[in-house]
């Protein structure tokens, strides 16, 4: 092996000596959580309209299902395990958006519920809002110009 | 059960499978790009708002169901799309409270159901 | 004492370790180490109720300890040093506040303990002292918390990333005594290759590690077989295979007698602990609960020990700044 002597040469050396995480055994399992939460959240769709909610509300109500069970199994200290497993599939449904809110919250007691929970609570989260609801906005103010 | 006998399966097929390769598109990024769970978050967010806005998303909505909306890029989506509807009925305003008004029931749950759960849960450590 | 080579103080009468005493976690506790321990934890927060108490309440304990198994009385203690990776290095400042003995608050990130060895045995030689009580901590929820994500967050730990060590070391170092004694200390200066990713560590510190323990070894013209083991803090599995390869491109060869704290506090298979553990305590721990008992029963005479520390904080790796490393020696002989 030949000496390193500069920093791009030792960055390269590093790449090249860190394991990469096991991308395929973490996309099979992302799939198959992540679709299975969506699928839960078909279900519980299909109800809500079975039983005669249009499809807007019955969105929101899955939506508000899905983020109550994150919150639960957040605060059993189970999400966390399910997250480990299925990484981007827990993440990325509305799951993960809640775990984002209720883990700070729940971390951040132990500073009060004022300042500790309320203004922690979107530590994780809170870029997810900032961007989403802005992007809204330029979208809404683009939609003002050409509708 | 009538509820039951009345489920599409097939549309339960392709939400699996939609909810899946969205979920899939996120691990990749995690994997690859080293991007922490908060930026992953937003990039999709702000993906779906976008497509949402360009009126890409709702033929995936139609063809998935709860496979894109439960993904975060239907919460993007959703955003735009309450943002343009807004704009349609109460012009400009309509930018400001349509996106908000569309998402609230989300959002609300979230901060009402975090808040809960900080009253009941300890914090505990990863057992692993 | 005298100034050798570029870094290397060695003393006159080299100091003793008299005694030391370590405190760990449940998750060290199934480690392969755990039979070394004076303590091992049921739970994370030992009664308390935040993780930042439990962190306190873990090094004054350790403390408590190490002086009432020396057999000296905390009033003649001199000084202490001690530290930890809290902001503010409160856990020390906490943990020791009731123990009236003047402090020295040590930052070394997780090079601390050696640090405080360091300057604890100038003192002692300087005649400054005639017993001086080192410590440091540090505690896996206090330090994700800090530094890292909630742990209620549900993200996966990259392969690349280490455990922080739940614990505390301690030892008292005397003026006089029967060895094992500290023959030199290298203090480290501090090296950045430029490494930015907070997940990775060991590779941010190796180079610390390299540059200690080479400038120590030409300091005192010693080839690596003079030791009987070479030991480093927390580089964990990557860092120790970087500084074993990059030691032999400069010609030295350590393959036989090199171990890492952070590679041998945990079982890597079964407690899923990616690159190996890292924190204060991985060194502090593992020298003050394994490696002394070593040297006590001779069954190693000479050891060098190279703590490793990232210079680093939650803001400046949030602006994208890179991770500096810095690393300590001393080397301990009986």
């Amino acid at each position: 092996m030949k000496p390193i002597n500069t920093n791009q040469e030792y960055s390269n050396y590093v790449d090249k000596k860190s394991p990469n995480s096991p991308i395929l055994k973490n996309c099979f399992n992302a799939f198959w959580v992540g679709g299975l939460i969506c699928t839960i959240g078909q279900l519980i769709m299909d109800f809500c309209m079975y039983k005669g909610l249009d499809q807007t509300s019955a969105t929101t109500v899955v939506s508000i299902t899905l983020i109550a069970i994150s919150a639960i199994l957040t605060g059993l200290n189970i999400f966390n395990k399910i997250g480990k497993f299925a990484g981007a599939g827990s993440l990325i449904p509305i799951t993960g958006f809640a775990n984002s809110i209720v883990s700070p919250a729940i971390e951040y007691k132990s500073e009060g519920y004022v300042m500790g929970v309320g203004g922690k609570m979107f530590t994780v989260a809170g870029p997810v809002l900032v961007f989403g609801i802005s992007a809204s906005v330029i979208i809404g103010i683009i939609a003002v110009l050409f509708i | 059960m009538e509820f039951i006998q009345s489920i599409d399966w097939m549309g339960i097929l392709k939400c699996f499978i939609v909810g899946g390769i969205i979920c899939v598109i996120g691990q990749i990024l995690i994997d690859k790009t080293k991007l922490t769970p908060a930026r992953i978050l937003v990039v999709f967010v702000t993906t779906g708002a976008i497509l949402g806005g360009l009126g890409i998303y709702k033929y995936l909505i139609d063809f998935a169901g709860a496979g894109a909306t439960v993904p975060l890029l239907g919460f993007g989506a959703n955003l735009a799309k309450g943002a343009i509807q807004e704009v349609q009925t109460s012009g400009l305003l309509g930018a400001f409270v349509g996106g908000v008004k569309a998402s609230a029931g989300g959002i609300a749950a979230a901060v009402f159901f975090g808040y809960l759960a900080s009253l009941i849960a300890k914090p505990k450590i990863k057992k692993q | 004492m005298k100034r050798i080579g570029k870094q290397t103080i060695s003393f006159d009468s080299p100091p003793t370790i008299l005694e030391t005493a370590s405190i760990v976690g449940p998750k060290e506790a199934q480690g392969p180490l755990a039979k070394y321990f004076d303590q091992c934890l049921e739970d994370e927060f030992w009664g308390e109720k935040t993780w930042e108490k439990a962190e306190s309440k873990i090094i004054k304990e350790t403390v408590n300890t190490v002086i009432s198994k020396s057999g000296i009385a905390a009033s003649d203690i001199d000084y202490c040093f001690a530290g930890d990776l809290l902001n503010q290095c409160i856990s020390s400042s906490f943990g020791l506040r009731e123990l009236n003995i003047p402090f020295f608050g040590v930052f070394g990130a997780c090079s601390t303990f050696v640090e405080s060895l360091c300057l604890a045995s100038v003192f002692l030689d300087g005649k400054a002292a005639s017993n001086v009580l080192c410590a440091t901590s540090s505690h896996f929820c206090s330090a994700e918390k800090q530094f890292r994500f909630p742990l209620e967050l549900g993200n996966q730990r990259p392969p690349t990333s280490q455990w922080t060590v739940t614990g505390s070391g301690a030892a008292i170092v005397s003026a006089s005594g029967k060895g094992p004694y500290i023959t030199a200390i290298t203090p480290g200066k501090i090296v950045d290759m430029g490494i930015k990713d907070a997940n990775n560590m060991g590779a941010a510190m190796a180079p610390a590690a390299l540059d200690t323990l080479i400038t120590h070894l030409q300091d005192l013209d010693r080839k690596p077989s003079y030791y009987d083991m070479i030991i480093s803090g927390d580089l964990g599995y990557i860092g120790k295979e970087i500084v074993t390869e990059l030691a032999e491109t400069k010609g030295y060869n350590i393959k036989n007698n090199y171990e890492d704290c952070g590679v041998i506090i945990f079982d890597k298979e079964k407690q899923d602990t990616h690159s190996g553990g890292s924190g204060c305590a991985c060194i502090g721990t593992t020298f003050s609960g394994y490696f002394f008992k070593q040297l006590r029963n001779r069954k190693l005479n000479r050891i060098l020990l190279i703590a490793t520390g990232a210079l680093t904080n939650a803001t400046t790796s949030q602006q994208g700044e890179s991770i500096p490393g810095i690393a300590h020696a001393i080397a301990i002989e009986n």
